[in-house]
């Protein structure tokens, strides 16, 4: 059996983090898990939404110490929430906000003293092969797919991170993330990479530009911003003047040329794109406005069986296909040529059409529908998906309250068009074109 | 409806919430008229719709139009947002255009 430490901080006074009073040191946050850990009722999987970033690390190093899974739904609607109950009953849920409104047991983040920092100093040592989390992709019928994380594999993952970012065993620098850590991208490249490489993060989640600027110069340099083309892009337009900044990170959807070089010029420091799936973590980073190609992580490999791209070796237990159009070129590099048909990705959330489908057309009332996604606009702006479906006696308000149930609203269709009949051919499919030339008309009725 | 506090007073015109109501619109492609928006209905989830890119969006430009920032530390921040009234409130009581 092999061992891998918690965190790869040594000493008490590490700093593993920055809340608004200041740094927490490594002996404290040990201290604050054991204390939660101790709080636990008996479940063995922990829904983790804590807002808080630091709250949230304090609830995940307490469900890997005493052995619990933390799941990581796409999404919290009450669809999600029944599913994640089926796929584990004894799930409770850990909160720090009276806002969260879920169906499950519950546990308020407890107040946390400073006289708990007691006991002796011992950094954990946890098991390579413990499955400390689990993950979940939409699946193509409406269920949640469970993709199972192990401690060595996640810790492989954001060491081969840290040293394409040059984070590794560098000086400590300090992590602010906009995304949150309930997603494979924030859970990796904020908690667990400050965790595996001795660097701090920040407790906040800034939305707006102000509060990011707040974010970044409320903690010390280095820092490195994690974030996604949605918020950069909201940066740079504020025209704010933002605090000194060593590394950008982005993720979740391609930058387009024109962002990744305003941005590098806003910030004076490289910007780093990601680009990984929520089954595989990360596999692959670029410099856009250097190279458009995408360097593999040390020890990962990519085959084509079938036409599509599997991914494996390095930190991935079993070779995974990959949502993406893929075009592998020499060195351990490849170029990304957008998403396959069936995949949506919006903001970072991923959804696969045929069971945005399935979703619509098992809502009681709906004859007949079927989602859209239009072409990457190419200007950094979040595409939406449209709708259009056949359900006399239904309304839109209806019929969206039915998706609710189910998706996360980035998925909601916009517009959502009511129709006598979907154009189909003969043989009864539905062609993209056909769809796209009923909501262009659509369009022009509304704009003329 | 509850009635919430907020910490600064200042409400706004029909005027203003008009503007603000054509502002979402055309920001965020809606489908609906002006006055189809009632000033007291949510923004977010089962009212108009709204997520959180659409936030980020209409912070934006309402940043430009009405030179301020948007914050989401302040505690009041979810209220901003709960419906056309008081994002309207919130534009009046912070503008410097």
């Amino acid at each position: 059996m092999s061992f891998l430490p918690l965190v790869s901080h040594v000493s008490p006074d590490g700093i593993v983090a920055w809340r608004a009073d200041g740094p927490v040191t490594l002996r404290r946050f040990l201290a604050e898990a054991r204390r939660l850990a101790g709080l636990f009722p008996a479940g063995g999987h922990l829904l983790n939404l804590c807002g808080d970033r630091y709250r949230f690390s304090v609830g995940l190093a307490a469900a890997i110490l005493t052995g619990k899974v933390s799941l990581l739904p796409s999404t919290h609607t009450p669809g999600v929430v029944r599913q994640i109950r089926e796929f584990a009953p004894d799930v409770f849920c850990l909160t720090d906000s009276d806002a969260v409104a879920v169906d499950l047991p519950r546990l308020p983040y407890p107040a946390m003293n400073p006289a708990d920092e007691t006991g002796a100093f011992e950094i954990p040592q946890i098991e390579a092969r413990q499955r400390v989390a689990v993950v979940f992709t939409s699946g193509s019928t409406g269920t949640p797919l469970p993709h199972d994380k192990t401690w060595g594999g996640l810790v492989g993952s954001v060491q081969a991170e840290a040293a394409c970012l040059g984070l590794l065993r560098n000086a400590p620098c300090t992590i602010v993330g906009t995304v949150p850590p309930q997603h494979m991208y924030g859970f990796e490249s904020t908690v667990l990479m400050g965790w595996g490489n001795g660097h701090a993060f920040s407790h906040a989640r800034p939305f707006y530009p102000a509060d990011i600027c707040q974010a970044l110069a409320s903690v010390p340099v280095p820092r490195v911003l994690v974030s996604s083309p949605a918020h950069l892009r909201a940066l740079l337009d504020a025209g704010l003047a933002l605090p000194q900044v060593s590394l950008v990170v982005s993720a979740t959807a391609p930058l387009s040329d024109r962002l990744a070089q305003n941005i590098e010029a806003l910030c004076s420091a490289p910007l780093m794109e990601i680009y990984g799936s929520t089954e595989t973590g990360l596999i692959a980073t670029r410099r856009p406005t250097q190279t458009a190609e995408w360097q593999l992580l040390p020890g990962i490999k990519l085959t084509t069986k079938d036409d599509r791209v599997y991914a494996g070796g390095g930190h991935i237990e079993t070779p995974t296909a990959l949502s993406d159009v893929i075009e592998p070129v020499a060195g351990g590099k490849f170029l990304l040529h957008g998403r396959i048909a069936d995949l949506v990705n919006i903001a970072g959330k991923r959804h696969s059409l045929a069971s945005l489908n399935h979703l619509l057309n098992t809502i009681p009332g709906v004859v007949d529908g079927a989602f859209y996604m239009p072409d990457d606009n190419g200007h950094d702006r979040i595409a939406r998906l449209a709708a259009c479906v056949v359900a006399p006696g239904l309304d839109a308000p209806l019929v969206l309250k039915a998706l609710r149930e189910h998706i996360d609203p980035v998925f909601l269709p916009r517009p959502l068009l009511f129709v006598d009949a979907l154009p189909r051919n003969s043989t009864g499919k539905l062609p993209r074109a056909a769809l796209q030339a009923l909501l262009r008309q659509h369009n022009k009725r509304k704009s003329g | 409806m509850q009635n919430i506090q907020k910490p600064v007073v200042s409400s706004s015109s029909a005027e203003l919430q008009r503007e603000v109501a054509e502002l979402l619109i055309e920001c965020l492609n809606l489908e609906i008229a002006v006055d189809q928006i009632d000033p007291d209905a949510p923004l977010y989830g089962e009212g108009l719709g709204l997520d959180s890119i659409d936030v980020l969006e209409v912070a934006l430009v309402v940043s430009k139009r009405y030179g301020m920032q948007l914050r989401a530390d302040s505690a009041d921040n979810q209220h901003t947002f709960s419906s056309l009234r008081s994002l309207s409130d919130h534009i009046a009581a912070q503008r410097t255009r």
